[in-house]
């Protein structure tokens, strides 16, 4: 069942996602972070979405799992056409605009190509533990996606701290909802005690994180990769 | 089963190199800015540099002025990679004695961020006060 801390990582998730469209939007940067915001915006409705079925069916329900799971999913893909703008942004200066967009096409069709054929060889028991293994395959995508634009970052020397901040925080998401994903396939007893707050305090995080750098940082800010790279002289 | 082992292993590994540089992005930013006297007088660092160990003093500061709103998962964020940071000097000292000197400096930006925080919350206080009066008069 529902406790108070969940409904208050709920509440406190819909109201930053709210609160980091509004903030794009006050600071007119609407066409520069376009599919982040349209994230954003998609994660409230899902947020509203889940209270609906929370209401209607219950916490415990299948109806509840699916839509979860799904949506999640969905919300996923959407957050991968975030990850290809900032390696537009990245790569702004080297005329591969084309290639970007091809190479996102492909990865597209590729994720749809490799989901099909999970749901086909599953379409018999479209059980728990397909649901659980597609997450944990499509933020390990993101983990991949999200580490290579981190890779690209510090050797083209991108100092714009905006960016840079957006894409650590991204990576701090994924990596660790894939390492729940995957520590969930392998413990499944520890879903109910620890692991079940980890995607929640993500959803969570990542708002914030945003929201935190929207504010705080500004456009103009500069800052030197090389120093961000743990080193030990 | 293989496939999950291996995904969880990269993905701690991988979290970790985010959230340190993060963390490090973060205290990058708060270095550039300069404390006021007031936060120094506020914290007993008048008269000296920020310091590794003011960390903890400075949060418990930070935590008695009224929340902004904007900063606390930063601050519980920073405060993971203080944590961190007092682990790797703590192991260091046996293992590699070189690495205690980095830890310090980052312990150090740690501080100053905790300072910044202080510093900004400061200001806020002092503007919800000098707003209540004029609301009562």
């Amino acid at each position: 069942m529902l406790g108070p801390f969940d409904y208050a990582l709920w509440i406190a998730g819909f109201l930053v996602e709210i609160g980091v469209v509004v903030c794009v939007f006050y600071r007119r940067d609407l066409l520069r972070y376009l599919p982040l915001t349209i994230y954003m915006l998609c994660a409230a409705l899902v947020n509203c979405g889940q209270y609906f079925y929370v209401e209607r069916f219950g916490f415990t329900s299948e109806q509840y799992f699916y839509y979860y799971y799904y949506t999640e999913s969905l919300l996923t893909i959407l957050l991968f056409w975030t990850i290809i703008h900032f390696y537009q942004q990245t790569f702004r200066e080297m005329s591969v605009k084309g290639y970007i967009r091809g190479a996102a096409a492909l990865l597209l069709l590729a994720t749809a190509l490799f989901s099909y054929v999970v749901v086909h060889e599953n379409r018999n028991h479209l059980t728990t533990r397909f649901v659980v293994e597609l997450g944990q395959n499509l933020h390990f995508v993101g983990v991949v996606l999200t580490y290579l634009l981190w890779g690209a970052i510090l050797k083209l020397r991108e100092t714009r701290t905006r960016l840079i901040q957006l894409v650590l925080a991204l990576g701090v998401y994924f990596s660790a909802t894939a390492c729940t994903y995957a520590l969930r396939n392998l413990f499944p007893g520890l879903q109910p005690f620890v692991l079940r707050w980890v995607p929640p305090i993500m959803g969570v995080w990542l708002p914030i994180a945003w929201a935190y750098t929207f504010t705080k940082v500004s456009e103009d800010s500069r800052l030197a990769t090389a120093r961000l790279v743990a080193r030990a002289r | 089963m293989m496939a999950a082992a291996l995904i969880c292993v990269i993905s701690v590994a991988v979290f970790l190199q985010f959230f340190v540089s993060y963390c490090r992005s973060v205290l990058a930013v708060s270095r550039k800015v300069e404390l006021s006297d007031r936060v120094r007088e506020v914290s007993g660092i008048a008269n000296r540099n920020i310091g590794a160990d003011d960390f903890a003093r400075l949060v418990q500061l930070v935590r008695l002025c009224p929340e902004q709103g904007d900063d606390a998962t930063e601050i519980r964020a920073v405060g993971a990679y203080y944590g961190l940071l007092r682990m790797v000097k703590y192991l260091s000292t046996f293992l590699v004695p070189g690495v205690g000197t980095w830890t310090e400096r980052e312990c150090q930006s740690c501080s100053h961020f905790a300072a910044v925080a202080l510093d900004r919350r400061i200001s806020y206080s002092r503007d919800l006060f000098t707003q209540q009066v004029a609301d009562r008069t």
